[in-house]
């Protein structure tokens, strides 16, 4: 158990160093694509990753720093491709929205909302018909499950019983929109699953440990023929949506709530021990970079 | 003194205006409410009206459903996407219902239903923030497509777009939000459907549209300095075209360059030259050349990101061949693309 919760640590503080690091280069106007962070948000990544396996695929979105990390892309060719280069994972071609890393199964992302989850149940799909027990995990945001593909993905997932899980990640905004302006007050994410006979699930998407549990559960299941599941994991943004964007004033008074519930400082690690990790971190950063 | 003021708050005051005189008109989109109104174009108007604005779910089909219904019902809502990529989301009621209601229904209703929409450059926003899919918009039949490229005819295609019965697709373009230019503070319409001389010339038609306007009177400027003397007509309306404007024009000169911010494959600018071709056969000298985006979508790094766009060097490069100058290398300028400094 130590050794899974130290490297659920190091996970998420290796994704929150990366994150920094872009946000330092897009303040030396460095980063030539807009870059949206994750930082706040990488339990959900370390936990769904830490139990995929490199032939399970994953999809994600714009926001993909961290899903792209945690299922093992090449943090070297990520930084090449957002720092538009040609030796990056992409080729130069799609930026930070874009990221993809083929050798380890992450599919790709989108920058439309909800743009990739009928592809990722295609994988499932094929991971079916030619039965090889591969799982797809697909990542989006509170927004995509507005979507009429969010429906029509979930409607066919369960109708076939795909080898899927859906995660969504609920930061409660989309860009400054608060959820209450787009979604009915307690429509909770994840029992929409239950109208397409599907499993839904709540959980602390700032507790490595519940997500890395309860995803555990899911992608065994999926693996297992038992068919696809929705999970909600709740959690919180710390930086604006891309740079340039401004706080509003509701989201500056929320984070400082969602501070005191950081995903690294909860997990009982002293400050020295996770000094010490991020040193390790920065110094694989800053041989990357040179 | 006239006034003058942006691109964007020119399309704020339009919206403002419209709503003042008709209580049928409201605005809907993501974060159209929000603090930076969709680049600073419906600040005003949620200003002053901020119970007729609407931040709306992730919904762009639903959106244009939702709109085209309260059409019906007697409104004029607007619709606002901050790209035009995501309106590929609600094409099948843009295309199959909206720009068809009125003619199936043989006319029982009207659609006046204004779908406004950005085309996105710059800073790495990629293949799927950065494309220019009005011609598209332009094949549809039963939609009418308006693309100004000033700050005067932003406001006064905006008005009439709101007053028009039937669906227009009003598409703004994210460089010419900041651009000023003189706007008149009553209320006025820009008629839909009439393309507008900027530059009188006398050796070769150069049809613009939207940001290319800008970099076409950029090269008429150059090209003057070699001694050929263009006309600058800025299009304004794709559809429907003004073909009586475009076929005049290329009769006196003989010569057209069509530079579009679109594709040059399928693009507006294959069908200007179609028309010329049909009709003004006769008047034409030197085959027409289309001016375009090239058949790959845009990349993100800078350099490539650079090399795709063309801009007012191929213009004057295109118009000097056309006349059978060569003078050399044209001296470059800044590059549009890298001016771009955001927001996204
Ligand atoms: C189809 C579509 N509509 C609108 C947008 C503009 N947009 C980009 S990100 C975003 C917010 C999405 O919010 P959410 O799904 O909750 O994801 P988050 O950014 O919070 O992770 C919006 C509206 C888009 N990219 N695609
Ligand atoms: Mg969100």
């Amino acid at each position: 158990m130590d050794k899974i919760l130290n490297d659920l640590a190091y996970a998420m503080i290796r994704i929150r160093k990366v994150e920094e690091k872009i946000d330092e280069l897009n303040e030396a106007e460095k980063v030539k694509c807009p870059t949206h962070l994750c930082v706040g948000q990488e339990a959900i990544a370390v936990g769904v990753g830490h139990n995929l396996l490199q032939k399970d695929y994953v999809f994600s979105t714009y926001r993909g720093h961290g899903h792209y990390l945690a299922k093992g892309g090449d943090l070297k060719k990520m930084m090449a491709e957002i720092l538009g280069s040609e030796k990056g994972c992409c080729k130069g071609r799609g930026g930070s929205m874009h990221i993809v890393d083929p050798d380890v199964n992450f599919m790709g992302t989108s920058a439309l909302v909800g743009g990739c989850l009928p592809a990722a149940v295609g994988t499932a799909w094929a991971s079916q018909m030619k039965n090889e027990k591969r799982v797809t995990a697909v990542f989006f945001g509170d927004g995509a499950v507005e979507e009429g593909i969010f429906h029509e993905s979930m409607n066919f997932a369960s109708l076939k019983k795909l080898p899927i899980i859906f995660v969504c990640e609920n930061n409660f905004y989309a860009v400054n929109s608060p959820i209450e302006a787009r979604q009915p007050l307690g429509a909770d994410i994840y029992k929409r699953a239950e109208g397409y006979r599907m499993k839904g699930y709540l959980v602390d998407g700032n507790n490595v440990l519940d997500v890395n549990k309860i995803a555990k559960e899911l992608i065994d299941n999926a693996r297992n023929g038992d068919g696809p599941s929705l999970l909600e994991a709740r959690t919180f943004r710390w930086c604006v949506h891309v740079q340039h964007y401004n706080e509003t004033l509701k989201r500056k008074e929320e984070l400082i709530n969602w501070q005191k519930r950081c995903p690294i400082k909860n997990l009982g690690f002293s400050s020295l021990e996770i000094v010490k990790m991020s040193q390790k971190i920065n110094l694989e950063i800053e041989e990357l970079l040179n | 003194m006239e006034r003058k003021i942006s691109y964007a708050a020119a399309i704020g005051e339009a919206q403002a205006q419209a709503m003042d005189r008709h209580e049928s008109v409201f605005i809907c989109g993501l974060e159209t409410d929000g603090e930076r109104g969709i680049f600073g174009t419906t600040v005003e108007p949620c200003k002053k009206f901020p119970h007729r604005v609407f931040d709306m779910p992730l919904c762009e089909n639903g959106i244009t459903g939702f709109g085209l219904g309260t059409s019906l019902a007697g409104m004029r809502p607007i619709m606002v996407h901050a790209r035009i990529d995501f309106l590929m989301l609600a094409m099948d009621q843009i295309v199959n219902h909206a720009a068809k209601w009125k003619f199936m229904t043989g006319n029982a209703f009207n659609t006046p239903m204004v779908i406004r929409t950005i085309i996105g450059r710059g800073k790495g926003q990629g293949a799927q923030h950065a494309q220019a899919l009005h011609s598209m918009f332009a094949g549809v039949a039963g939609l009418k497509v308006v693309m100004p490229a000033s700050a005067c005819d932003a406001k006064g295609l905006l008005i009439s777009a709101i007053e028009d019965d039937e669906t227009v697709v009003y598409i703004e373009h994210r460089f010419l939000h900041p651009i000023e230019g003189c706007v008149p503070e009553d209320y006025y319409k820009v008629p839909i459907g009439k393309a507008r001389i900027l530059t009188q010339g006398s050796d070769v038609t150069i049809v613009a549209i939207s940001h290319m306007v800008i970099e076409a009177q950029r090269a008429a400027i150059e090209l003057l300095k070699d001694g050929i003397s263009a006309e600058v007509i800025d299009l304004r309306t794709i559809k429907p075209i003004d073909e009586e404007t475009i076929l005049n024009s290329v009769s006196k000169t003989g010569g057209l360059i069509v530079a579009d911010v679109g594709q040059k494959i399928c693009g507006v600018g294959s069908e200007i030259v179609s028309l010329v071709m049909e009709k003004a056969f006769n008047f034409i000298d030197v085959p027409p050349v289309r001016i375009g985006l090239p058949d790959y979508p845009v990349p993100t790094a800078i350099p490539m990101e650079e090399q795709y766009y063309p801009s007012w060097i191929n213009i004057v490069s295109e118009a000097r061949k056309m006349m059978g100058k060569n003078l050399g290398k044209i001296e470059s300028g800044v590059v549009a693309t890298r001016n771009f400094q955001g927001p996204f």
